[in-house]
C-alpha cells in the first residue's frame, strides 16, 4: 500500500531543524549540498573504523599498548580522525569485562561505530545498565561469569569509550583484515563478544 | 585558564551531595558516593558554564572515577569486583577522609 499522502506533521524539534537549516542556507553560512554529504556520511558509516582499531590491536601488541595508553593518538596513527573528542579504549580481559553506557544521553563514539543503535538511546538500557548490568547483559545474550568482574563506564562528560573485545580462540592464524570481519558494533560497545564463527 | 588539580590516581574522593538547578554532568546516582580516582583525563570548559551561555573558564580539571558497585547500589546483585566509571569534574569532588 502506498504511503504517499500520509504525511505526520513535523514535531516540534524537526519543524527547529529545518527552520534552522534553510536559515543557514539562505545566509550562506552552509550549502543544501554540504548539509546532504555530512547526513549521508553519518547514515553509511558503519562500526568498520572501530573494527579495524581492534584487529589492529589484536595483531600489533605495541600498538594495543599505545591504543590502551592514548585512544585519540593510536586512531590518528591509522588515519582515523577523531576530532571533538577523547577516546578511551578500555580492555577486556578473562577478569574483567567492560561495559559502556551514557546515563545522560547518548554519547557514543560515532567517529568509529556510526550512528549509536536504539536501544543504545533507550532509556531503559540507559537506567538498567548501571544498576543491574548482569541482567542487560544476558538479556543480549551475554552470560558473564560470576568471577569475572564486569566494569560500567558511564560516558558523562568529554570522553568517549570503546570496548576491546577479547580475541576469539583458534583465530591465531587469521590475518588483520579476516578478523576485523568478525569485530561487531556491540562487541566494542561490551553487550557482546567478538565470536570466530 | 585552567584550574590547578587537586587529585591524582589512586586517591579517595567522595562526590558532592548537591542538587542545583541547571545543566549538570554529575549524574544524580552518584552523588554522595565515595571513590578512586582512575586517571586524571585533562581539563575541560565548565559544562554547567556552557549551558548558560558563557565561556566555562577557567578550565575544570576532569577524573575517572572508580566506584564499587555493592556501594553505589545497596540492593546490587552481582561480585564485589563489579565497578562503574564515572567522569566527573573536580568542583564535583572532596578529598575522602581516612577509613572511608
Amino acid at each position: 500500500m502506498s504511503e504517499l499522502g500520509k504525511y505526520a506533521p513535523l514535531t516540534y524539534f524537526q519543524l527547529m531543524e529545518v527552520s534552522l537549516r534553510e536559515l543557514l542556507v539562505e545566509k550562506g553560512v552552509v550549502s543544501d549540498a554540504e548539509v546532504d554529504a555530512v547526513a549521508t556520511d553519518m547514515k553509511t558509516r558503519g562500526p568498520e573504523r572501530g573494527a579495524k582499531v581492534v584487529a589492529r590491536a589484536w595483531t600489533d601488541p605495541a600498538y594495543k599498548q599505545r591504543l590502551l595508553a592514548d585512544g585519540t593518538a593510536a586512531c590518528e596513527e591509522l588515519g582515523l580522525d577523531v576530532p571533538a573528542l577523547r577516546l578511551v579504549v578500555v580492555e577486556n580481559t578473562p577478569e574483567v569485562h567492560n561495559v559502556i553506557v551514557c546515563t545522560l544521553c547518548s554519547c557514543y563514539p560515532r567517529m568509529l561505530l556510526g550512528l549509536p543503535p536504539d536501544w543504545y538511546k533507550s532509556r531503559e538500557y540507559r537506567s538498567r545498565v548501571v544498576r543491574e548490568p548482569r541482567a542487560v547483559l544476558a538479556e543480549f545474550g551475554t552470560a558473564i561469569p560470576d568471577e569475572v568482574a564486569i566494569r560500567v563506564h558511564d560516558s558523562t562528560a568529554d570522553m568517549r569509550y570503546l570496548v576491546l573485545p577479547l580475541r576469539p580462540a583458534d583465530t591465531e592464524d587469521w590475518s588483520e583484515q579476516r578478523l576485523a570481519g568478525i569485530v561487531t558494533r556491540d562487541s566494542m560497545i561490551g553487550v557482546a563478544p567478538a565470536k570466530a564463527a | 585558564m585552567t584550574v590547578e588539580t587537586r587529585f591524582r590516581p589512586g586517591e579517595r574522593v567522595r562526590v558532592m551531595q548537591a542538587y542545583p538547578l541547571g545543566h549538570v554532568r554529575t549524574p544524580y546516582y552518584i552523588r554522595g558516593a565515595s571513590g578512586v580516582i582512575e586517571r586524571v583525563c585533562g581539563a575541560f570548559p565548565n559544562p554547567e558554564e556552557l549551558a548558560q551561555m558563557r565561556s566555562g573558564l577557567p578550565k575544570q580539571p576532569l577524573y575517572r572515577v572508580r566506584f564499587a558497585q555493592a556501594e553505589v547500589w545497596p540492593d546490587y546483585r552481582g561480585g564485589r569486583a563489579d565497578t562503574i566509571e564515572v567522569e566527573i569534574f573536580q568542583h564535583w569532588l572532596d578529598r575522602a577522609e581516612v577509613g572511608e
